[in-house]
């Protein structure tokens, strides 16, 4: 089955199974390996990605779903050389240890700052809270948000 | 001296430099290989807990269309047996099963829709065995035998350990109280599930690639599994996803190679699935304990009777060695001149437990100091003055009769909580409880050993080249499984080479290019190889120094006055500065290279005369201290409990990275509040019931509160810029913390853990019909 959508702010046609999960077609199909896999199941969010802005879990969704959609990964967050202010928040404050979950967290943050650019910390844990990480405690995540939260409003006002 | 600005200097909260790659996604873990004309392998498990192998049944797998191999034992060509101290577990099983996840066939296809066909084809034909199930029913004399050769049965491994006059000191006590305990399972839940990928290549080398915290004993025990030289194997090991223990040891690596090694030259890639990760990964060890301590009148520790048994599942994996670390620490970081510690690490046909941060040491610690709160209840003393009074000091001995020869900083931990707002305020934040809420406020004291202890050598081999390019490449010899640890070394390197990041190279664990330096674990990785590279550095700099000064400066004692600066040699008195670009042509291809071993010291001490103990790592020389403070509030109506606050103040040494200190304590008050509240494996009759993360609940970014971490930095003599071990210390005291402040709050005391909603629940129950409560 034939599938467009953009991804990454690029449009893309793909020829998959309909019923192949977006976590494999990103991942083993696309080589964009920054969304990972922790569970399959959607208990974790390791493999959470933006669609149309909103955050979703790859590993619940199939190729079909894509079609028409605006599909953003870890890797379309920033470019090579300048990363989102969410992603150098995340470094200063320390919130990334293995790493593994960080990506998702990331994406799920700025999720959260679009609809709510200036979250109280029991914002950020409820938002984040689909977003296992089993490293951090999440205090340094909650802080990181927090960070990228002034971040990014410095730079609406500078 | 703006050039200075960016230097690693010891002690700054520097950002770990794997962050930026990490955030972007651009980290490639073991798991994310795929590669072109890749081979899908998986394991058909034995579903089964114990049973004889009549026949396994491959032949219809074989055929079907997609299949490139099916193997079993029979391919094997080495022991077929793996394991740190005893090689017990084999890589696929060939006599019988003795778990559910034992591995009996590998499948090797060509995509994953494929293989997991071919697995559900194959059919094993059994002759069922009477499980085992329980470490009383292990126990029981008759009981049948998981591992018939073993001469201990199905004991794996016995401690009996005795100080003063032992448990017969009781009688002199003017007040004992005693409480039998259980602890669970305990997944370790990594994100990152074990996998990797392994390649033979046309020379016949095999290559692996795995999430590992040990590739080079992984090297020796995947060439004798299989009967292959060591020489051709090479392993990597990238950055993990997590491990905590559960990659203390072989996962899919011997698995990988003998997968490769039929895949004609193409790359094959495994990876569990996190219901695999449940069914055949290790777990930290249940355990039931009894405990009877003894005070005098004043308040004075006298004797102590502990007796531990833990759950070892039907392998070795380093289970004689946890329960070795346990029992050394089972009598807490307290003077207690008469002991009597005795332990028993039981093979069953349960899941198979291992290594697990903390190492055997929680469960003792929720013994123990769930026991001085009661004691000191008994006293009519608060529990931090209880523990004040009896707390180790430097030159004391451990309840194992060892005198602490290294620093000890228990006593300014204990100091600081009395201190602490959250101490000094505790009453009136539970007095202010809403309707149907009750508070309580628990205090736990720990310690933590460092190290392999006296007989397996605790080593390191550290190595830095100068690169031609004017750069320092630092060749990391200890996996870092997420704790920053590789981060920590470039900043060791910096500070001594007065280098910044952009001179400064790191190559991760490769069994072909570092150098052997032990595991990632046993609260060692900082400890011991930057003691190494501490070493290496400083004979780096020195040669790199006098060969500028023989070359540049008039007087060859110049090197004494030059510096190193970032990218060049600067020479004070004359502000000539040197690119290192340009010294490295005056230094052989030998001399750019720096090699130094460090070997941790260990004491002489002899507390038992049971050389297996010993060998299983009693007793250690170094230990950190910590006490922890948890502010709880118990729902009356339905039973839960909620961490509210938590203070950790830890005595881990000098801290290099404030920032990469703290996220060790957070990140193992998090997994020890789990431990506490929730995280519960249920298994029937060998089979994990909760396999999978909707039905084994870790902690959410909800479920934990606020942690203060405070570090008492006293410096150890011995230790890298008098820095102690802090990976595993912030694990062990959660649960005895909050058991007891919901002892607190509750008026009860629940002896078993996890304390979760129904458990607290019937044991408010309980209390308000004024029953006895067996929880």
């Amino acid at each position: 089955m034939k599938i467009s959508f953009t991804l990454n702010g690029k449009k893309i046609r793909v020829d998959v199974p309909p019923d192949r999960r977006v976590l494999d077609l990103l991942r083993e199909d696309l080589s964009l390996t920054g969304t990972k896999e922790g569970c399959g199941t959607g208990e974790c969010g390791a493999c959470t990605i933006l669609v149309n802005g909103e955050s979703r879990l790859s590993c619940l969704m199939l190729a079909a779903q894509l079609e028409g959609c605006h599909v953003t990964t870890i890797e379309g967050v920033s470019s090579a050389k300048k990363l989102h202010p969410v992603q150098e928040a995340f470094i200063e404050h320390g919130a990334v240890q293995c790493g593994f979950c960080t990506p998702g967290a990331v994406l799920a943050a700025i999720d959260l700052l679009q609809r709510n650019a200036e979250p109280t910390r029991q914002d950020i844990r409820e938002a984040l809270s689909g977003n296992l990480c089993r490293c951090t405690g999440y205090q340094k995540i909650v802080d990181a948000v927090q960070g990228g939260s002034a971040k990014l409003k410095k730079g609406q006002t500078s | 001296m703006t050039v200075q600005k960016n230097i690693l200097k010891v002690g700054k909260a520097i950002h770990r430099i794997d962050a930026r790659s990490k955030v972007r996604g651009a980290e490639k873990y073991a798991s994310d290989y795929y590669g072109q004309n890749l081979v899908w392998a998986g394991v058909k498990r034995a579903g089964i807990p114990h049973a004889r192998i009549k026949n396994i049944i491959i032949e219809k797998t074989k055929n079907l269309t997609g299949v490139i191999s099916v193997l079993t034992y029979r391919d094997i060509h080495g022991s077929n047996r793996q394991g740190v101290i005893r090689r017990d577990q084999p890589v696929l099983a060939d006599d019988k099963v003795r778990h559910c996840g034992d591995a009996v066939a590998l499948v090797l296809a060509e995509d994953q829709a494929v293989l997991k066909e071919a697995l559900d084809l194959i059919a094993i034909d059994y002759e069922p065995l009477p499980g085992i199930f329980s470490i009383g029913k292990a126990l029981e004399q008759g009981a049948p035998l998981i591992h018939e050769e073993h001469p201990g049965g199905n004991v794996l491994l016995k401690g009996d350990l005795k100080t003063g006059r032992g448990e017969a000191a009781l009688e002199e006590c003017d007040v004992v109280v005693e409480g039998y305990f259980t602890v669970p399972y305990q997944e370790h839940a990594y994100l990152e599930t074990e996998g990797g990928w392994a390649l033979l290549t046309e020379d016949g080398h095999l290559e692996i690639t795995a999430s590992t915290q040990t590739p080079f004993r992984d090297l020796a025990e995947v060439a004798e599994a299989l009967g292959i030289e060591r020489e051709s194997i090479r392993i990597r090991a990238p950055y993990c996803g997590g491990a905590f223990g559960g990659k203390d040891g072989i996962t899919v690596q011997s698995l990988l190679a003998l997968a490769a090694l039929h895949c004609q030259g193409r790359p094959v890639r495994m990876v569990w699935d996190r219901e695999e990760s449940f069914i055949a990964g290790v777990k930290r060890h249940p355990g039931s304990l009894h405990y009877r301590l003894g005070a005098k009148a004043d308040g004075t520790l006298y004797a102590l009777s502990a007796e531990v048994y833990y759950d070892t599942g039907p392998y070795d994996h380093l289970g004689g060695a946890i329960l070795a670390l346990g029992l050394e620490h089972a009598g807490g970081p307290y003077r207690i001149p008469h002991a009597s510690i005795r332990g028993w690490s039981v093979y069953t046909n349960n899941p198979v437990a291992g290594a697990f941060r903390g190492f055997g040491v929680p469960q003792v610690a929720a013994a123990m100091e769930q026991t001085m709160d009661m004691l000191a209840a008994k006293l009519d003393l608060s529990p931090l003055e209880m523990r004040r009074r009896n707390a180790v000091h430097r030159g004391d001995k451990t309840p194992l009769g060892v005198t602490l020869i290294s620093s000890t900083g228990l006593a300014e931990c204990l100091d600081a909580v009395a201190e602490h707002a959250l101490w000094k305020e505790k009453e009136r934040w539970k007095a202010s409880a809403g309707s149907s809420k009750k508070r309580g406020v628990g205090i736990a004291c720990v310690m933590h050993g460092m190290g392999y202890g006296p007989i397996v050598p605790d080593y390191a081999n550290a190595k830095i080249e100068l690169t031609k390019k004017g750069a320092f490449r630092i060749f990391c010899g200890v996996v870092d499984m997420g704790q920053g640890n590789a981060s920590t070394y470039l900043q060791i390197a910096g500070d001594i080479l007065n280098q910044d990041m952009d001179h400064l190279e790191l190559v991760l664990p490769d069994t072909e290019k570092t150098l052997p330096s032990g595991s990632a674990s046993a609260s060692r990785t900082t400890y011991t190889f930057g003691n190494a590279l501490i070493g290496a550095a400083e004979a780096l700099k020195k040669r790199i120094l006098q060969r500028s000064a023989e070359t540049c400066a008039s007087d060859p004692n110049d090197g004494l006055t030059m510096v190193l600066r970032p990218g060049s040699v600067f020479h004070p008195p004359t502000g000539k500065e040197i690119p290192l670009s340009q010294i490295v042509r005056m230094l052989d291809e030998s001399e750019r290279i720096s090699v130094f071993e460090f070997r941790a010291p260990v004491t002489q001490e002899r507390p038992t005369e049971d050389e297996n103990l010993r060998l299983h790592g009693i007793p250690h020389r170094i230990f950190s201290y910590g006490v922890h403070l948890a502010y709880v509030e118990v729902d009356e109506l339905t039973g839960k409990v909620e961490a509210q606050r938590y203070l950790a103040i830890s005595d881990c040494g000098r801290i290099i990275n404030p920032q990469v200190f703290e996220q060790q304590i957070q990140g193992g008050i998090a997994q020890g509040i789990g431990y506490a509240l929730c995280e519960d494996l249920v298994v029937a009759r060998g089979k994990i019931q909760t396999p999978n993360l909707s039905t084994y609940v870790i902690p959410t970014a909800m479920d934990i509160p606020e942690m203060e971490s405070i570090a008492i930095e006293k410096q150890e003599e011995t230790g890298p810029f008098g820095l102690k071990g802090a990976g595993e210390i912030a694990i062990d005291g959660p649960l005895p913390a909050i058991a007891n402040a919901v002892a607190d709050a509750c008026g009860v005391r629940i002896f078993h853990a996890p304390l979760a909603a129904g458990r607290v629940l019937t044991a408010l129950e309980a209390k308000r019909g004024g029953k006895e409560v067996k929880a």
